[in-house]
C-alpha cells in the first residue's frame, strides 16, 4: 500500500467530477433509466470519497458508511426499477417531463 | 354480583340485535331478557345481609386513575338501593309487555332502547362512584329522548327536548359539584369520601357545603320534580307512549328522590339539616298544589301526571324529616308510588288503546262495559289514593309519622300534608267516577273489549305486589333499617359535630 | 276454653273467603250458589263471635291477643321504634260489637239475597257485602289504632262501592248514586284525616298503637262517683273485678292511666313539647273528627242521606247498623282518653246532642221514607256521641246494640215497602192499569205521597214496623226504651252529680230530640200504613217473599227483647229476674269507665209520657182525612209550621252552605290553578315568554349579526386572502422533476456555502 503514493487530493478531485457529471445527468437526461443511473453515480462518487478520507486518517468509519450506501443503493435500485417498470406500463414511456400529473 | 344483574339487560340488547330477525322475536327476546333479569334481581334479595348497613353484592376497580385522582367502576348495593333495582326490574317487564300492540313503527329501535333504558337504570342505582353515577344519569335520558321523541304523541319533539334541556340544565350543576369533591377528594367513590369526611380527612365550610347540596339538590329536584320545578313533568307524560310513561313515573322520577338520599343527605348532612325546612316546604306545597291542579284535569295521563307531582312530594317530605321513619317511609313510598302511578298508566293506557282519547269526558260507565278492567283499575286507584291495607297507605303513613315528629321540620307541615290525603280522594274519585262509574251513555264506549291476556298479565303483577307491600311492609322495612338508622345517627353526629 | 280465642282471625278470614269465592267463581254459581256461600259466611263469623263471647264468659273476661297466622308484621321500623303488628284482640267490647256486626249481618244477607233477586250484578253485591264484614270485622277486632284505620277506611271503600252499586240506572239517576258514594268518601276521608293525624300524635305521645299489649289487663277505673251517694240519683257501680296491673310492655291506655295518675307529664314531639292533658285534648278532638266523618256528626253528616242511594239492604246493614257506628266503637275503645279530657268531653256531648236535635227536626220534613231513617239514624247516632260526652260509655254501647236491632228493622222493613210499591208498579205495567192514579212519569216507590193504606196490603211489614217504630221511639218495654233512657239518666246525671254543663245541655237536646224522634217516625207510619192508598202502585202492592219477611221478624222480636241485656239496677222486678247492669258489667272488664245509672222512675216516665204524646200529636196530624189528599204536608199548610217545615224540608240548607262555600271554590281554583296558574303562566308564559323565547332571541343574535355577520365573514375574508396568495405561488410547480432536482441541487450548494461561510471568511480575510 505504502508503495503507491497517491495523494487523497486526487481521490476527492476524481470524486467530484464524477459526482458533477451525476448532477449534469440527472438535470440533463429525460431518460428515467439514465437519470436512475446518475443519481447511483453520484452515489458512487460519495463512496470513493469515502473510501479516500478512510485512508487519509487511518479510520474504519469511512468504509462502514461505505458499505452502507450500497447497501442503500442497492435497495434503491429495486425500488427503482421496479417503480420505473410500473410507470413504463401506465404511461408507455419513461421519458420523465411525461412524468407531471400532479402539475395538472 | 351487582354488576351481573345490571349488565344483563344490554346483554340482552346485544344478542337482540344479533340474533332476533323479525318484530315478533324482538318483542319477546326483550321481554325475556327483563323477566331473566327480574329472575336475577330476585337473588339479590336473597343474598342480602339485613343487619349489615354496609354495601353488600360489590364489584370495584379502577377504571380511569391518575396523578391525585381516582375514578372507579364501583358498584354495589345496600338496604336503599335494592329496592329501587326491584322496582326497576319489576317494572320493566310490565312496560314491555304493554308496548307489544301499542307499538308498531321502528320496532327493533325501540326494544333496543326499552333494554337501553333499563340497563342505563339499574346503573344509577348500583353505581357507588359519583362519576360512574353521573355517567349513568345522562345515559337515561338519551333513550328517553328517543322514546318520547319517536313514539310519543303530536307534540313529542317539543316534550322531549324540553324534557332533555330541563334534566341536562340541572345535570350540569351536579356535575360541577361532583368534579370539585373528587379534586378535593382525590377519589370520586362515594364511600371512600364519605369516610374521609367521616375521618376530618376531607372539610370544607359550611357555605361550601351549601353550594355543594343546592349543586347536587336543584339536579335532584328537577328529576323529581318538585314544585316549581315541575313544568317539564305534564308534557312529558302526555307526549310519551304508555310504556315511556310508566317507565318514567315509576323509575325515572325516583332517581332524583334517591338521589337526594344517597348523596345529598349523607355528604352534606349540616346544609340537609339547614334546608331541611325549605324543602319540607316546597314539598307541602306540592303535595297540595299538584293535587289541586289534578282536580283542575280534563285528560286523565294529566291527571296522573300531577298526581305524581303531589305523592313525589310526600317523599321529598319523608326524606327531610331526617328520623328513620320518614326516610323508610320514602324509600317505601318511591317503590309504591312506581307499582301505583305505573299501574295508574298502564291503565289509562289501555282506554287510550281502544279509544285513542284520553279526554275523560269521553268516557263514562265503563264499570258497566269492561267490569275485569275496571275491578283492576279501582285496587290501583285506591292504592294510589292511599286506601291502608294497600300500598300507598304504608308509605304515607310512615312519612307522615316521620314528619310529625321530626326535629328538623316544624310540626305544622304534617296536618298540611295530611290534607293531601283528602285531596287525593277527590281527584282520584273525581277521575274513577267520570269514566267507570255513571251510566254508560256514549255509543262507542259500549262495545269496547275487556281485557286480554296480554293486558291482563302486565297489570296483575301490579296488584299482587299492591297487595303484599299493604299487608308485609315490615318485611320490606327490614331491609331498609339497619342503613338507614345508620345514615340517621352519622346525620346526627355530623350536624353535633358541625360538619 | 283460652284456645278458643285463637278462632278470632276466623271472623275476618271466613267472610274473606267467601267474597273471594263469589269473585272469582260468582258469575258460575247462580243465584243460589252465591247466596249460600255469602249468607254462610256471615253466619259462620256469627258462630265464631258466639264461640268467642262464650268463651269470654268462661275465662272471667279475660281480655284476648291473637296474631294473624301467616302474614308478619304489618309494618316494622326497629330504628323508629314502630312496630305496627297483625294481632286481633277479644274483649267484651271487641266481643260486642262482632255479635251485632256479625249478627245483624247475618239476617240482612238472608234478607237482601231475596231482595236482590233478579238483580243483574247479584254475585257482586255479595262480595261487597262479605267484604264489607271483612273490614267492619278487622275494625272492631284490631289491637291497634292503625289497624282500626284500615277496617275504618275498608268500610269506607264497601260503603262508596254499595253506595254507588246502581252507578248504571238511566235517565241521570245512575250518576247521581255515584256522586253520593264519591261524596260518602270524601267526607269521610275529610274525617280520617283527623283520625290520622290523631293517630300520629298518640304515636309520638306513647310511642306505640296497640290498645294494650299483650298479657295487659285494662286499668281498673278509680270510681269517683263512689264518693258520693245521693239519692236522687246515686249510682251503681258494676261489680270490680279487674286484675292485677300487668307488668311488662304497656299499650297506650294503661300508659295514659299512668301518666296522668303521676300527673304534670310532659309530651316532647321533637320541636315542641306540650302537657300531657293538652295533648290528649288534641287527640281526641282529632278522633272526634274522624268520628263525625263515620258516625254522621255535625259538620260532616251530609253524607248519609244521599247515601241512601244505594241498595235498601246496603242502607240498613252499613248506613245505620254497624259502620256509622264505628265511630262510636273508636270513642268508647278511647274512653280512658276521652274520659280524662273534660274540654273533648264537652265537645263531643255537645256535637252528639246538636247533631242528635238537628237531624231529627231534618227529619220531619222529608218525603222520601229512607231519608226519613236516614236522619232518623244520623240522630240517634247523636244521641250515641252525646252519651260518650257526658261519660256513658256503657249506655253509648248499649245504644249502640239495640239502635242496630231496630234500626236494621226499619230499614229492611222500608226496603219491603219500596219493593212492595215496585211490585206494585209493575203490576200496573203489565194490566195496564196505568191510566189511573198519579203521573207514572213521576212515581217514585220510595215517596212516601204515593203511599198510603198498606197496613192489610203487607201485614207482616207493618207489625214489624210498628216494633221498629215504638223501639226507635222509646216507648216501654221495648228496646230504645232502655237504652235512651239510660243515655238520659246518664246526661243528666253528668251534669246534677258532676256539675258538667255539657250533662244540663245534652240532656235538654236529647230530650227535644227524642220527642223529635217519636213525632216523624210515627208521622211517617202514619203516611206508609194508615188512610187510603195515594197511587195505583200503592194500591196494588203485596208482601214480600218469606226469606224477606223472617228476618223482619226475627229483628222485630229482638228489638222488643234486646233492652233487657242491661236491665238498670232499682227497676222493679225485671232486674231482679233478669240480672242488674249485665250488659254494663260485661263491658265493664274492657271500658275502663263504663258504669251504670240507677233507674229514676220520674225520668223514664217523663220520656214514655213525651214520646207517646209525640205519637198521638203526630197521629192527630196525619190523620186519615189529611192523609187522604197528601199532596203538601199538613205542616206545610199551617202558617205557623210552614217556614220551618221548608227549612226542614231544605235540610238547614246544610249541602247548599258546602256547595256554596267549599266544594266550588275549591273546584273553581283547581281549574284557575290547572288552566291559567299552571298551564298559561308558569308552562307556557314563565317557560315560553321568559325562558324560551329570550334564549332563542339570544340564539338569533349571536347567529345572525355576531357570527355570521362578524365572525364567519372574516374568516371569508382569511381564506380569500390565501387562496389569492397561493394562486400566484402555483407558478413554481412546474411539474418536471428536473426543476425540482435543480432546486434541490441549489438548495444543496446553499447549505454547503453556508457550511463553508467561516472558511470563506477567512479566506477573505474578513
Amino acid at each position: 500500500m505504502e508503495a503507491s503514493e497517491v495523494s487523497v487530493e486526487l481521490y476527492v478531485l476524481l470524486s467530484a467530477v464524477l459526482f458533477i457529471m451525476g448532477v449534469l445527468g440527472v438535470l440533463l437526461r429525460r431518460n428515467a433509466i439514465l437519470v436512475f443511473m446518475s443519481v447511483e453515480l453520484m452515489l458512487n462518487a460519495g463512496n470513493l470519497a469515502l473510501a479516500a478520507f478512510a485512508r487519509q486518517w487511518g479510520n474504519g468509519d469511512g468504509h462502514l458508511m461505505v458499505f452502507f450506501v450500497m447497501t442503500v443503493a442497492a435497495a434503491e435500485v429495486a425500488v427503482g426499477l421496479a417503480l420505473i417498470v410500473a410507470i413504463f406500463r401506465t404511461k408507455q414511456s419513461i421519458n420523465i417531463d411525461d412524468l407531471h400529473m400532479f402539475k395538472d | 354480583m351487582a354488576t351481573v344483574v345490571f349488565m344483563l339487560p344490554l346483554v340482552g340488547m346485544v344478542l337482540m340485535l344479533i340474533l332476533a330477525r323479525s318484530d315478533q322475536q324482538y318483542r319477546w327476546w326483550t321481554l325475556t331478557t327483563s323477566i331473566v333479569t327480574f329472575a336475577v334481581s330476585l337473588l339479590l334479595v336473597r343474598g342480602f345481609d339485613k343487619t349489615s348497613a354496609g354495601l353488600q353484592m360489590v364489584d370495584q376497580f379502577d377504571w380511569i386513575s391518575g396523578e391525585g385522582f381516582s375514578i372507579q367502576y364501583y358498584v354495589g348495593i345496600d338496604g336503599i338501593s335494592i329496592w329501587l333495582v326491584m322496582l326497576t326490574t319489576f317494572i320493566m317487564p310490565l312496560a314491555i309487555l304493554s308496548s307489544f300492540k301499542a307499538i308498531q313503527k321502528r320496532v327493533k329501535l325501540y326494544y333496543m332502547f326499552m333494554l337501553l333504558m333499563e340497563w342505563a337504570m339499574l346503573g344509577v342505582f348500583v353505581a357507588q362512584d359519583l362519576f360512574l353515577f353521573y355517567v349513568f344519569w345522562e345515559v337515561t335520558l338519551v333513550p328517553m329522548y328517543f322514546l318520547i321523541g319517536i313514539w310519543g304523541a303530536e307534540q313529542r319533539i317539543y316534550a322531549a327536548v324540553k324534557f332533555f334541556l330541563y334534566t341536562m340544565a340541572g345535570s350540569l350543576l351536579m356535575l360541577l359539584a361532583i368534579l370539585w369533591l373528587g379534586n378535593e377528594a382525590g377519589t370520586f367513590a362515594v364511600p371512600e369520601i364519605l369516610e374521609q369526611l367521616k375521618t376530618g380527612d376531607l372539610v370544607f365550610s359550611t357555605a361550601t357545603g351549601r353550594w355543594l347540596f343546592l349543586a347536587f339538590g336543584i339536579a335532584f329536584a328537577i328529576k323529581v320534580p318538585m314544585w316549581p320545578l315541575h313544568s317539564w313533568l305534564p308534557d312529558a307524560h302526555v307526549q310519551a307512549p304508555t310504556a315511556g310513561s310508566v317507565i318514567l313515573a315509576g323509575v325515572l322520577l325516583k332517581m332524583g328522590t334517591y338521589g337526594f338520599v344517597r348523596f345529598n343527605l349523607p355528604l352534606f348532612p349540616a346544609a340537609s339539616e339547614t334546608f331541611a325546612p325549605y324543602i319540607a316546604a316546597l314539598a307541602v306545597i306540592g303535595i297540595i298544589y299538584g293535587a289541586w291542579v289534578s282536580y283542575g284535569q280534563k285528560d286523565m295521563k294529566k291527571l296522573v301526571a300531577y298526581s305524581s307531582i303531589s305523592h313525589l312530594g310526600f317523599v321529598m317530605l319523608g326524606i327531610f324529616a331526617l328520623n328513620s321513619s320518614g326516610i323508610e317511609g320514602a324509600v317505601l313510598q318511591m317503590v309504591n308510588h312506581g307499582i301505583s302511578t305505573g299501574g295508574l298508566f298502564l291503565v289509562v293506557g289501555v282506554l287510550y288503546e281502544r279509544r285513542h282519547t284520553k279526554l275523560m269526558a269521553a268516557f263514562g260507565g265503563i264499570w258497566q262495559a269492561m267490569p275485569l278492567y275496571s275491578g283492576v283499575a279501582l285496587v290501583i286507584v285506591l292504592s294510589s289514593m292511599g286506601l291502608p291495607g294497600l300500598n300507598g297507605f304504608v308509605g304515607e303513613f310512615t312519612i307522615l309519622l316521620g314528619a310529625a315528629g321530626s326535629d328538623a321540620i316544624s310540626w305544622w307541615f304534617t296536618p298540611l300534608a295530611a290534607l293531601g290525603v283528602i285531596l287525593a280522594a277527590v281527584y282520584m274519585l273525581y277521575m274513577f267516577n267520570t269514566v267507570f262509574m255513571g251510566e254508560l251513555d256514549k255509543e262507542e264506549n259500549k262495545r269496547l273489549p275487556d281485557l286480554d291476556w296480554r293486558e291482563l298479565y302486565a297489570l296483575v303483577p301490579i296488584l299482587i305486589m299492591v297487595l303484599v307491600i299493604g299487608l308485609q311492609a315490615g318485611y320490606f322495612f327490614e331491609f331498609m333499617d339497619a342503613k338507614v338508622g345508620d345514615l340517621v345517627r352519622d346525620i346526627s353526629l355530623a350536624v353535633a359535630a358541625g360538619r | 276454653m283460652e284456645n278458643y280465642f285463637d278462632l278470632v282471625p276466623l271472623v275476618v278470614l271466613i267472610p274473606l273467603v267467601g267474597m273471594l269465592t263469589n269473585l272469582f267463581f260468582g258469575k258460575r254459581f247462580g243465584e243460589q250458589g252465591v247466596a249460600i256461600v255469602a249468607v254462610g259466611a256471615s253466619a259462620a263469623a256469627f258462630l265464631i263471635a258466639v264461640i268467642l263471647w262464650i268463651a269470654q264468659v268462661n275465662t272471667g273476661y279475660v281480655p284476648a291477643v291473637i296474631d294473624m297466622p301467616v302474614l308478619g308484621d304489618w309494618i316494622n321500623i326497629t330504628s323508629a321504634g314502630l312496630r305496627i303488628p297483625w294481632e286481633f284482640r277479644v274483649d267484651s267490647l271487641s266481643v260486642t260489637m262482632m255479635l251485632v256486626v256479625s249478627g245483624v249481618g247475618t239476617l240482612i244477607h238472608i234478607y237482601a239475597v231475596g231482595y236482590m233477586h233478579g238483580d243483574s250484578r247479584f254475585p257482586r253485591f255479595f262480595v261487597y257485602m262479605n267484604m264489607f264484614l271483612v273490614f267492619m270485622l278487622l275494625l272492631v277486632t284490631g289491637n291497634n289504632f292503625l289497624m282500626m284505620f284500615v277496617g275504618w277506611e275498608g268500610v269506607g271503600l264497601c260503603s262508596y262501592l254499595l253506595i254507588g252499586f246502581w252507578f248504571d240506572k238511566p235517565g241521570g239517576v245512575g250518576w247521581k248514586n255515584s256522586d253520593a258514594a264519591r261524596k260518602a268518601f270524601i267526607v269521610n276521608r275529610v274525617g280520617d284525616f283527623g283520625l290520622i293525624l290523631g293517630v300520629l300524635l298518640t304515636f309520638w305521645t306513647f310511642r306505640t298503637l296497640d290498645y294494650y299489649k299483650p298479657g295487659e289487663m285494662p286499668a281498673a277505673a278509680h270510681h269517683e262517683e263512689a264518693a258520693y251517694e245521693e239519692t236522687l240519683f246515686a249510682p251503681d257501680l258494676p261489680e270490680d273485678e279487674h286484675h292485677e296491673t300487668a307488668t311488662g310492655p304497656i299499650g297506650v291506655f294503661n300508659q295514659a292511666s299512668a301518666w296522668l295518675e303521676e300527673g304534670d307529664h310532659e309530651v316532647n314531639f321533637g320541636v315542641i313539647s306540650l302537657s300531657l292533658e293538652a295533648t290528649i285534648t288534641l287527640i281526641t278532638l282529632l278522633f272526634l273528627l274522624g268520628a263525625t266523618g263515620k258516625s254522621a256528626q255535625i259538620p260532616l253528616f251530609v253524607w248519609l242521606p244521599d247515601a241512601m242511594a244505594g241498595p235498601t239492604p246496603v242502607s240498613a246493614f252499613i248506613h245505620a247498623a254497624t259502620m256509622v257506628t264505628a265511630g262510636v266503637y273508636m270513642m268508647v275503645r278511647s274512653n280512658v282518653l276521652y274520659h280524662s279530657s273534660d274540654l273533648s268531653s264537652f265537645v263531643v256531648a255537645m256535637i252528639g246532642a246538636t247533631t242528635a236535635i238537628v237531624a231529627g227536626f231534618i227529619a220531619v220534613g222529608q218525603w222520601d221514607i229512607k231519608r226519613v231513617l236516614a236522619y232518623s239514624t244520623v240522630s240517634q247516632l247523636g244521641f250515641m256521641v252525646a252519651a260518650v260526652g257526658v261519660g256513658a260509655y256503657a249506655a253509648a254501647m248499649f245504644h249502640l246494640v239495640t239502635h242496630a236491632c231496630f234500626k236494621a228493622l226499619l230499614f229492611l222493613a222500608s226496603g219491603s215497602v219500596i219493593h212492595g210499591m215496585e211490585h206494585g208498579h209493575h203490576h200496573l205495567h203489565e194490566h195496564g192499569h196505568g191510566d189511573h192514579g198519579h203521573d207514572d212519569d213521576d212515581f217514585d216507590p220510595q215517596d212516601m205521597r204515593f203511599m198510603g193504606g198498606l197496613k192489610d196490603k203487607m201485614p207482616v211489614t207493618y207489625w214489624t214496623y210498628i216494633f221498629g217504630t215504638l223501639a226507635l221511639a222509646g216507648v216501654f218495654p221495648f228496646a230504645g226504651f232502655w237504652s235512651k233512657d239510660e243515655i238520659l239518666l246518664d246526661s243528666i246525671k253528668h251534669g246534677v252529680n258532676d256539675g258538667y254543663l255539657s250533662g244540663y245541655l245534652a240532656f235538654v237536646l236529647l230530650l227535644i230530640a227524642a220527642v223529635f224522634t217519636a213525632f216523624y217516625m210515627w208521622r211517617q207510619v202514619s203516611m206508609v200504613f194508615y188512610g187510603q192508598p195515594r197511587h195505583a202502585a200503592a194500591e196494588h202492592a203485596s208482601e214480600s217473599s218469606n226469606l224477606m219477611t223472617r228476618p223482619l221478624i226475627v229483628l222485630a222480636i229482638l228489638s222488643l227483647l234486646i233492652g233487657l241485656i242491661n236491665i238498670p239496677s232499682g227497676f222493679p222486678i225485671l232486674g231482679w229476674l233478669l240480672g242488674k247492669h249485665e250488659f254494663t258489667s260485661f263491658l265493664g272488664h274492657s271500658v275502663t269507665f263504663a258504669h251504670a245509672g240507677s233507674f229514676n222512675f220520674l225520668l223514664a216516665t217523663m220520656a214514655v209520657i213525651l214520646a207517646l204524646g209525640a205519637i198521638y200529636a203526630a197521629r192527630a196530624l196525619y190523620n186519615d182525612k189529611t192523609l187522604a189528599t197528601l199532596e203538601r204536608d199538613p205542616l206545610e199548610l199551617d202558617e205557623r209550621t210552614a217556614e220551618a217545615f221548608a227549612l226542614a224540608n231544605a235540610k238547614l240548607y246544610w249541602d247548599e252552605f258546602y256547595f256554596k262555600y267549599i266544594i266550588w271554590p275549591y273546584r273553581n281554583v283547581a281549574y284557575w290553578l290547572a288552566e291559567k296558574l299552571d298551564w298559561e303562566i308558569w308552562h307556557d308564559f314563565a317557560h315560553e315568554r321568559l325562558i324560551r323565547d329570550p334564549f332563542n332571541r339570544a340564539t338569533q343574535f349571536l347567529a345572525e349579526p355576531v357570527d355570521k355577520g362578524f365572525i364567519d365573514r372574516n374568516f371569508d375574508r382569511l381564506g380569500t386572502l390565501v387562496r389569492r396568495v397561493s394562486d400566484r405561488m402555483r407558478v413554481i410547480q412546474t411539474g418536471y422533476v428536473r426543476t425540482y432536482a435543480l432546486s434541490v441541487l441549489f438548495g444543496a450548494l446553499l447549505v454547503v456555502i453556508l457550511i463553508l461561510l467561516p472558511v470563506l471568511r477567512e479566506l477573505l480575510g474578513l
